[in-house]
């Protein structure tokens, strides 16, 4: 699950971790109050959506005065992003997040993950920030400092001082990075994110003084540990989500839609995977990933032909099962309950094996219903396409 | 032989109680593993399948000798029951569990530091050694005896290539699913490294996914390590980039860990490689004759 970075910010800063004073914003007005509130004499206006790669869209503006403010947020507001993260049908801006401008002397990257060939939490930084990070570790792997945590000790002081002095932090800053990648370390396990990500981190400076501050934050939450983050599943927004995704998880099924035109129910993410790959490889175009999952009811299965059938684009059905935990007599009863419910109209390519797969079969055939069936994976991804093929010409 | 469990494991389930854990210790039973109890927390003292249940499974291994356990618990307490079967001196733990949040998982291999229990898993369809014993979730009856060794992240994929092995009269000597989340248990290496001197074993499967670097280091442990042939396949050629396609695990983050990249340094590597999930039945075929190596 991924957050706004308002929301990111006023989470930093209940753990202390310094962030620019700001505030949300879902109308010029109240951006201009907030502007004024925070005071100053510059501020940024940041449109709020999930997607990265909002600046070069247009989405991050610096402004003089609170007309400007109120105007700029007046223009973000309502209005469509694109970037490179967003997909072509762009995202939809319902707030902004409005800040004082800082004085910016160097920008750094800081970021804490789950790597996965140590199975720890790995802090990850870099005397460049502001840029991609894989962009570095392409061209400068060497600016990449990586300093591997003990769950058991949790992050040292002498690990961030580690880090910071590879970056380049030293003198009056060296205090406030340990205390930082402290905070920001505990607040990692204690809310179960997967990924904390902060760029740019910034050395700004206020009058003489120079200090750190956190200027644009990502958070990814662990899906799996909500049931114990109350207060972070508060934080989702379902309006930076696919309705048709949002829908399939409510119902216990993983469902991500993609370009084509031949739908798929499979259970098992690795068959799931690998039945769009048979498709792609006999010439033809998934339209969806779906797994449904172990042990699927009926109506589970009626549901997945549900979302499936949503999609538009979808001239045919590919149902591959391979039961271990699942029932293929439970899948067929589901697909016949699917078809006269639904009133289906594409051909469905039916493949079934595992526990069960006889009384399943057996289903389908009495059924009296037009299933095309497929003895195996070849077979059933071969049919699927043949059948598009002859729809579409 | 055969590798991690075999007809001499004694085999308990924690969550014995449980619908899933009841019909595939059943299951189990059926193909002659031996199942001797279960754990679940509340009904110790009494009897399950004919079986005796235990409150923990420091008593289960006490009264029973247990040595394998399958860890039917859901997720949100599942890293603590396995940590309860290591530290009650479980050699071999398995679990099933979708969904174990993630730190939790750093927290449990933290934990088995210096403890050397052997985890298969979470997210795993388990484990079988056809005809001797299963603890798992696979449908028991489509693996026959054989002198193929199969390792895989997903389970439906794995039940897919011991059909299509099936088909062509191919046997498996033992199944592992690791499992496809991002932390796993027992990594392709560990599994590869067993298959390796077990004397039933003469060919490996090894079916990896898109997302992390394991199946590619697997593969340079096996062309220095390995006098076996390995046939591998890599599933999710289609996904797009970015997306987490179902399992944890399964998320293109760089150019290197795509399915095609990661066939690519198999098949440099001097693996053999099905490029095709309908495939991997006939490359074992292949493998087998230009090694002559019989089913």
């Amino acid at each position: 699950m991924n957050i706004h970075e308002y929301q990111a910010k006023e989470l930093l800063k209940a753990y202390d971790v310094p962030v620019p004073v700001g505030g949300v914003a879902y109308s010029d007005k109240q951006a201009a109050q907030v502007a004024e509130d925070i005071g100053g004499s510059k501020w940024v206006v940041k449109a709020q959506i999930h997607a990265g790669g909002r600046g070069k869209a247009g989405g991050v503006k610096l402004v003089h005065s609170i007309d400007e403010v109120k105007k700029t947020a007046d223009a973000m507001i309502g209005s469509t992003l694109f970037t490179h993260q967003t997909g072509p049908e762009g995202a939809l801006v319902h707030r902004v997040w409005v800040e004082q401008a800082s004085h910016i002397k160097k920008e750094f990257y800081l970021g804490l993950v789950i790597d996965r060939v140590t199975q720890r939490i790995t802090v990850v930084a870099s005397s460049e920030g502001g840029v991609d990070i894989e962009d570095i570790a392409k061209a400068a792997p060497e600016k990449i400092i990586k300093e591997v945590v003990d769950p058991a000790i949790g992050l040292r002081d002498f690990q961030c001082r580690k880090i910071a002095t590879g970056i380049g932090l030293k003198g009056r800053l060296m205090p406030q990075a340990v205390k930082l990648m402290k905070s920001l370390y505990r607040c990692m396990r204690d809310k179960d994110a997967l990924q904390i990500e902060i760029n740019p981190l910034a050395i700004v400076s206020i009058g003489e003084e120079e200090k750190l501050l956190i200027l644009d934050a990502k958070f990814n939450f662990d899906d799996n540990a909500l049931y114990r983050q109350r207060g972070i599943t508060d934080m989702r927004d379902l309006a930076e989500e696919d309705p048709k995704e949002v829908e399939a998880s409510g119902h216990g099924l993983n469902y991500i839609a993609l370009d084509g035109n031949i739908g798929c129910i499979v259970n098992g993410a690795g068959l799931a995977m690998a039945s769009l790959d048979a498709i792609t490889l006999h010439g033809g175009r998934p339209a969806n990933f779906l797994d449904v999952g172990g042990g699927a009811s009926p109506e589970k299965v009626t549901n997945a032909c549900r979302i499936v059938l949503q999609d538009s684009n979808v001239k045919a059905i590919l149902v591959n099962i391979f039961a271990g935990i699942n029932r293929c007599d439970w899948i067929a009863l589901g697909l016949i309950q699917a078809c006269k419910h639904l009133q289906i109209k594409v051909p469905l390519v039916v493949r079934l094996a595992g526990t069960n797969v006889e009384e399943g079969r057996k289903i389908l055939a009495e059924s009296g219903l037009a299933f095309i069936t497929a003895e195996n994976l070849d077979t059933a991804a071969a049919k699927a396409v043949a059948i598009v093929k002859e729809t579409v010409l | 032989m055969s590798v991690f469990v075999n007809k001499e494991s004694k085999v308990i389930f924690q969550g014995f109680t449980g619908e899933h854990a009841s019909f595939h210790a059943q299951d189990a039973m059926s193909i002659g593993t031996n199942v001797v109890g279960g754990v679940t927390p509340g009904k110790g003292g009494t009897t399950h399948l004919g079986l005796p249940v235990f409150d923990t499974v420091a008593e289960a291994v006490a009264a029973t000798g247990a040595d394998v356990s399958g860890v039917f618990v859901p997720p949100p307490f599942n890293a603590d029951a396995l940590m309860e079967a290591i530290d009650a001196g479980i050699k071999v733990a398995v679990t099933i569990a979708d969904g174990i949040p993630i730190h939790d998982m750093v927290r449990l291999q933290r934990y088995r530091l210096g403890r050397d229990a052997i985890l298969i898993g979470p997210n795993s369809p388990g484990i079988i050694t056809p005809g001797e014993c299963k603890v798992g979730i696979m449908p028991s009856h489509i693996y026959e005896k054989g002198n193929i060794g199969i390792v895989s992240r997903s389970g439906t994929l794995n039940y897919e290539a011991t059909e299509q092995m099936s088909a062509l009269g191919i046997g498996i000597s033992t199944s592992v699913g690791i499992g496809g989340d991002p932390i796993n248990g027992t990594d392709f290496v560990t599994v590869l490294k067993a298959f390796e001197s077990d004397p039933e074993t003469e060919i490996v499967v090894m079916i990896g996914e898109i997302g992390g670097p394991q199946e590619v280091a697997a593969a340079r442990w096996a062309q220095k390590n390995m006098s076996k042939p390995i046939v591998g396949f890599v599933a999710g050629v289609s996904a797009p980039p970015g997306r987490r396609m179902g399992h944890a695990g399964a998320i293109i983050s760089s150019e290197s860990d795509t399915a095609s990249a990661k066939m690519d340094t198999m098949e440099a590597l001097g693996l053999y490689v099905a490029r095709n999930p309908a495939h991997i039945g006939q490359t074992v075929l292949q493998a087998m004759r230009e090694h002559g190596i019989k089913a």
